[in-house]
């Protein structure tokens, strides 16, 4: 997938770019091909493109004015935070503006005693946690890429992390966004209470993939740092013992602050890449963190590991100091470049299931990575049920892109199939967007286009992602909502 | 469907979708009633034909260790707390039963979460999926039975506080937790100002903070969870303990409490936790450790709207009052007309619950 010739008659493209010149220092646009490289793709790199023009404004007037720009001139925009996305959810539109809101990286406001910060897009998640330490206090979603990927980039996907079974997902620790809708007006969402008036455009702007207008400033949520974590590690020599144990966990009553399994391949590659210790002949291994008072933690410590060894565990390790902590979490940190380390490439699927689920699940995907002839190493948020198969293919060969992809299409639908769903936290973007139907009825989808409508008539918004615009019959599209606010 | 007399608990769908249909070709409207215990509060009164869908009840499925439950939208909550006693676990946004007759819709329709909400969530938190039916008359599902799910846009989260205003909900479904192991309550004696001060204290602590409310020229602090952490938190911060805390708890959740009692209007502030609030109003019940205050009486709309906004937030006439006027606080411009335009993509006729979030919606 390359540059495809622009569409927009060549005038067109002239205006667009003197009237972005005209309000952007030469420096924050970017109009030539080879300068654009590092924007064509986000984190998911088999889907690339080039857009008209890269622009990288300074601040919430300039983003405002570049949307004006492109409001008047019908120009797609697609919003880019970092590019951490795993969904091709900020690959540029060959006919549109690649809106990097990356210089908008200032935290604004920190108040102590309220637990808020309010900061801009382009902060990046884990700064924000850097920042309120001093204060006893830390942002919880805690996404693996967490160094890289900005606050405008977690809303638009409500990413996740290990954390999320116990403090929720972006949706859950936001209080407030400004938003600016496609046609540059400004936006206030939320508020500094619990709640708001009206209907609740907090939980539909977060996870909406930068469809529905582009996020300016966030408002956080913070928690007090917990007095102390630990984590225990245990090894079982069969994917079903593990699974049971996590579910043995749940019925005890203990919601531990994350609990993470990985199968043998993601502990060997791993292990090697980041000597945390794991048992290397184990089936499969659980990261149990327990967090809160020191009371609590050791006697939840206690209660899941005895828990683990009634269960059959081969292993057991429990951190025994904070160091010992961050090495046996750095295993399951690191899992994704580690498994890149034994294959030219891998694929990250991210289907949720029922938990109780996962046995079934998990067998199925090694019967498939037989088939299609590709290994995987899963890591899975088992608190939750969102699985991470990683699938190893070499991107160099057409034959095993075409497979890995048949190959990740069948795991999204084994997905939906047990009762879950095609995306936990890395949304849809232009990769699962042939999925959706499987998920969703023809109705859902066009409720969802209905409400994309409502926000953006015309579609300029991350044209062609999240949400499959099903071209239905112009009469039923036109009643609901498209030519009435025209 | 419009009255419950000779109806079998179970699964009207259809019924709820032909009676809506038969709205929709009459160009008429309908009020979606279910326990009733709302009706009068919350929203503005809506002269709609009532939609009585009580009967379409039911818990269809509960999974303990998964800590997922899916019951009918018409479904008690008192039932569904049962169900969730037995196997020692709860709904962590201790929602208000009135009696016995709220129910799982009206409850996700209102958004209306008790004390622990700042803590363990809103019911709007805890919402994994909905079925409902839209005002298009199609019957739609989102969201799901798993804890994570980004795959199209939030709707049900959408549903929380909408008032029934986009559709009809059939069946949600919830993420439970746990019981606390224990729960302790402490009390101190101290004026509002230093309550507030003292409550964002304390919930910046990593301490099992599960609620902190304020009246009386009292304030109680809550604490739940493992009891050896309950207990070390206890002697640390002092006060002195309530006895019978669980009922004083439910007082409140319930709006039992004296200063709930009467037909004085009733408003509701929900403004930043630490926020002074200037202006006075009389007596204030204060709960959600600072995000949630009450007061009572006939006071002017615009000097409650600017107290609140000066506090970051928002008032609304809960009970009481002129139930024909705007309860909500008016929006701006743009932010009106994404609201309408929104209601439009779900309800283009208008047919359900007109007017009862807003009189332009
Ligand atoms: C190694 C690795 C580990 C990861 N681990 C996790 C994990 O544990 N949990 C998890 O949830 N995700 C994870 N991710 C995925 C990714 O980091 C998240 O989706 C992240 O939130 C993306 O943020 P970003 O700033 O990079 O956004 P981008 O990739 O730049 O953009 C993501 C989407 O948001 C839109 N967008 C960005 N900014 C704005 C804005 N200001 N306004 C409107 N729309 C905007 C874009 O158009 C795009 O659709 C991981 C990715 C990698 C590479």
């Amino acid at each position: 997938m390359n540059t495809a010739a622009p569409s927009l008659a060549d005038s067109n493209v002239e205006e667009l770019r003197r009237q972005l010149r005209a309000c952007l220092a030469p420096d924050c646009i970017i109009e030539d091909s080879e300068s654009q490289r590092p924007y064509e793709c986000d984190a998911l790199t088999l889907y690339r493109d080039l857009p008209l023009a890269v622009v990288l404004p300074e601040n919430v007037e300039q983003v405002q004015q570049v949307l004006q720009i492109c409001h008047s001139l019908s120009v797609p925009v697609v919003a880019r935070g970092a590019g951490t996305g795993l969904c091709a959810g900020a690959m540029p539109h060959p006919d549109g503006v690649l809106l990097s809101l990356s210089k908008l990286d200032r935290i604004l406001d920190i108040d102590p005693l309220a637990r808020t910060a309010r900061v801009q897009p382009g902060v990046s998640n884990l700064s924000i946690s850097e920042a309120v330490a001093c204060h006893g206090l830390y942002y919880a979603p805690d996404p693996s890429s967490q160094i890289a990927c900005s606050i405008g980039g977690n809303v638009s996907e409500n990413s996740g992390g290990v954390h999320c079974l116990k403090y929720g997902l972006t949706v859950h620790n936001i209080l407030a966004l400004k938003v600016l809708t496609v046609a540059g007006e400004e936006l206030t969402i939320g508020s500094q209470g619990l709640d708001s008036p009206g209907y609740d455009l907090m939980a539909l702007f977060t996870g909406s993939e930068g469809l529905l207008g582009i996020v300016t400033e966030v408002t956080v949520r913070l928690l007090p740092a917990p007095e102390i974590a630990r984590v225990v590690m245990a090894g079982f020599d069969s994917i079903d013992a593990a699974g049971d144990a996590v579910g043995a966990v749940i019925a005890a009553g203990i919601i531990p602050a994350g609990l993470e399994m990985m199968d043998r391949l993601a502990i060997q590659a791993a292990e090697d890449f980041a000597h945390a210790g794991y048992p290397r002949e184990a089936a499969a291994i659980l990261l149990c963190e327990m967090d809160g008072t020191h009371e609590e933690v050791d006697q939840h410590v206690d209660e899941v590991a005895q828990l683990f060894e009634q269960m059959g565990a081969t292993s057991i390790a429990v951190s025994h100091d904070e160091a010992h902590r961050e090495l046996l979490w750095k295993g399951r940190k690191c899992a994704f470049p580690a498994v890149g380390r034994i294959a030219p490439d891998y694929y990250c699927m991210d289907g949720t299931i029922p938990r109780g689920q996962v046995t079934y699940v998990l067998n199925e995907i090694h019967r498939l990575s037989e088939h299609y002839g590709l290994p995987v190493a899963n890591v899975f948020h088992a608190g939750d049920g969102n699985l991470h198969p990683l699938i190893l293919y070499d991107a160099s060969d057409p034959l095993q892109i075409r497979r890995v992809e048949a190959f990740g299409s069948e795991i999204l639908e084994l997905s939906v199939r047990v009762g879950g769903c095609i995306t936990g936290e890395h949304g849809v973007g232009v990769e699962k967007l042939g999925k959706m139907p499987s998920q969703f009825s023809a109705a859902e989808l066009g409720q969802f286009e209905d409400i994309k409508y409502a926000f953006d008539p015309a579609l300029n918004l991350n044209p062609g992602k999240g949400i499959p615009i099903l071209k239905r019959c112009q009469e039923y599209r036109a009643l609901p909502v498209r030519h009435q606010h025209d | 469907m419009t009255e419950r007399s000779g109806l079998l608990d179970g699964d009207h769908s259809e019924a709820i979708l032909a009676a809506l249909r038969s709205a929709r070709e009459q160009k008429s409207a309908v009020y979606i009633r279910a326990g009733g215990s709302k009706q009068h509060i919350i929203g503005r009164d809506c002269a709609a034909t009532e939609l009585d869908v009580s009967a379409h009840r039911g818990i269809v499925d509960y999974q303990p260790q998964e800590l997922v439950i899916a019951a009918r939208a018409g479904t008690p909550l008192s039932e569904i707390v049962t169900a969730l006693a037995a196997e020692n676990q709860c709904l962590p946004f201790e929602p208000p039963l009135f009696g016995g007759k709220a129910t799982l819709g009206g409850t996700l329709a209102c958004n209306l979460s008790g004390p622990g909400r700042p803590w363990r969530g809103s019911i709007r938190d805890m919402v994994l999926g909905v079925q409902m039916i839209n005002g298009k008359c199609e019957q739609l599902n989102f969201g799901g039975k798993v804890m994570k799910n980004v795959a199209g846009y939030d709707v049900s989260r959408l549903q929380a506080g909408a008032l029934g205003t986009l559709g009809v909900l059939t069946e949600i479904s919830l993420k439970i937790l746990p019981r606390p192991q224990k729960t302790l309550t402490l009390r101190y004696a101290m004026p509002a100002d230093e309550a507030i001060e003292t409550m964002n204290r304390c919930a910046g602590k990593p301490k099992p903070l599960s609620g902190a409310f304020w009246q009386d020229e009292t304030l109680y602090l809550r604490l739940s969870g493992a009891a050896s952490a309950v207990d070390s938190t206890a002697l640390q911060w002092g006060g002195d303990t309530v006895e019978n805390d669980e009922a004083l708890w439910q007082e409140l959740r319930e709006q039992a409490l004296p200063f709930f009692a009467g037909d004085e209007p009733l408003w509701r502030f929900s403004v930043q936790s630490s926020a002074r609030l200037v202006a006075d109003f009389g007596p204030m019940l204060i709960d959600w450790g600072g995000a949630q205050r009450w007061v009572r009486g006939d006071h002017a709309r615009d000097q409650l709207n600017s107290a609140a906004l000066d506090a970051g937030g928002h008032v609304s006439l809960f009970r009481g009052g002129d139930r024909e006027s705007e309860l909500q606080p008016p929006l701006n411009t743009a932010a009106q007309r994404l609201q309408q335009q929104l209601k439009k993509s779900f309800d283009p006729d208008g047919i359900v619950n007109p007017g009862r979030l807003y009189s332009w919606l």
